[in-house]
């Protein structure tokens, strides 16, 4: 790796471990990236979906998934994009409680998030089970808000947060590995923020 | 995918008080399409790194790339460029990324951009201009004349520029924020519309398209900087 003249690094002594390789942390600010227009999905529309290789595919409306028992996720976040937000805390459902509803066959290997506005991205299934994703509707407490995915995102905070999509609208449970839009797109198709897995070929 | 690799600047030019434009040296030429972008990385003499992303302003076709930068309050990476990096310097680049927001040139496409979000939409002007395609329509949205950046070069037929702040003297649209009666004129059917700015920006933009009956499915966004 080849330094960079005259490069030293600000504020690095106080560098926070929580952070992975590469990233700062954006403390107040919670930045916005998507590549759609913002849309506007009424709570009354809204509706998670689980279907492929399950046994009960299911649909929950916004009343019927806020009836499941509740998941709380306190933590850090980290976008491909460099910034980090540390100690954040997500409100909603696990997303083992909706796939143990529906019964995952045991082919499964991989599924693909989708969003209300056609965004998609894919995740093995060991990534959004045993604790470790969940779709939210609340973040520090408040209402998640529109440009944050509002009403309701996926939250899969130990990769980076393109894979924790906006508007989530549901899972589609798969034997074999699909690319998603980001990942067509030349991201990385599990992105560990650890392992600075951010391109395909990382 | 991309490999990291060093690139030699060129040249530093001054695009505004708070922008300058690194021309980059490329070991090979740049395989971009207009709008992608690159990653720049720091790295401190203890393997400490720094890495953003910058949108390609140039055309493809050569081993040489401009970024333009824009210096944010704070900004680890922006300042660094701004304050130390001269020509003659090597930095470690990594690109081009981002097959979404990029346009090939082969189908009609409009532009909205706001303050430092014209750079990935400048490639593409350029890149129409010198294909001498039609195709191509932009329309900046700049708080002041001295704010825009590539002021000499981006007046022409396909472009509008509207001021939210100050206008030069004797502009005939007063100041004041895009409204839909700027972009009514430059729509076109089955035209993607790339819009590029802050996100505040963008979901203005978004939602006056929307309003005017673009579809979200031909409306493709990149929001740059931090949001409030």
């Amino acid at each position: 790796m080849a330094i960079t003249r005259g490069f030293t690094g600000r504020g690095r002594a106080t560098r926070d471990p929580r952070l992975p390789p590469g990233q700062y942390d954006a403390k107040d600010d919670w930045p916005v990236l998507n590549a759609e227009a913002t849309p506007r999905i009424g709570t009354d529309r809204w509706t998670f979906t689980i279907e492929g290789l399950v046994d009960r595919p299911r649909s929950w409306t916004w009343d019927e998934i806020h009836a499941l028992p509740g998941s709380r996720y306190s933590g850090d976040i980290h976008c491909v994009t460099t910034w980090s937000k540390l100690g954040m805390t997500f409100d909603g459902v696990s997303v083992d409680t909706l796939l143990d509803a529906v019964g995952v066959q045991p082919e499964a290997k991989f599924v693909m998030a989708t969003a209300h506005t056609g965004y998609t991205t894919n995740l093995p299934l060991e990534d959004v089970t045993g604790g470790k994703a969940w779709v939210v509707w609340q973040a520090d407490g408040r209402p998640l808000t529109v440009e944050h995915g509002g009403p309701a995102r996926l939250l899969v905070p130990h990769l980076y947060f393109w894979k924790s999509a906006k508007w989530a609208s549901g899972l589609r449970v798969m034997a074999e590995d699909e690319q998603g839009f980001w990942e067509r797109n030349g991201y990385h198709d599990r992105g560990d923020p650890w392992l600075e897995q951010r391109y395909q070929g990382d | 995918m991309a490999v990291w690799q060093t690139a030699t600047v060129l040249d530093v030019r001054r695009e505004t008080p708070t922008a300058k434009t690194f021309r980059l040296k490329l070991p090979a030429e740049s395989g971009h399409i207009a709008g992608q972008y690159y990653v720049v990385r720091l790295t401190a003499e203890d393997g400490y790194t720094a890495q953003r992303d910058y949108s390609v302003a140039s055309v493809p076709g050569t081993d040489e790339i401009d970024l333009t930068v824009e210096l944010l309050p704070g900004g680890e990476v922006s300042e660094f460029l701004h304050e130390v990096v001269e020509p003659g310097d090597r930095l470690e680049v990594r690109g081009p990324i981002g097959g979404w927001f990029a346009w090939p040139g082969d189908a009609p496409a409009l532009g909205v951009a706001g303050g430092s979000g014209v750079v990935p939409l400048m490639a593409m002007l350029r890149s129409a201009r010198i294909a001498g395609s039609e195709l191509f329509r932009l329309i900046v949205s700049a708080r002041t004349p001295a704010a825009l950046y590539y002021g000499d070069e981006l007046p022409g037929p396909e472009t509008t520029i509207v001021y939210t702040r100050e206008v030069p003297p004797g502009y005939a649209r007063p100041p004041g924020r895009i409204t839909a009666a700027d972009l009514e004129p430059l729509l076109l059917p089955e035209q993607t519309v790339f819009v590029c700015g802050t996100p505040p920006f963008c979901d203005t933009a978004t939602d006056l398209l929307t309003g005017l009956g673009v579809g979200t499915d031909r409306i493709r966004v990149e929001r740059f900087g931090p949001s409030s």
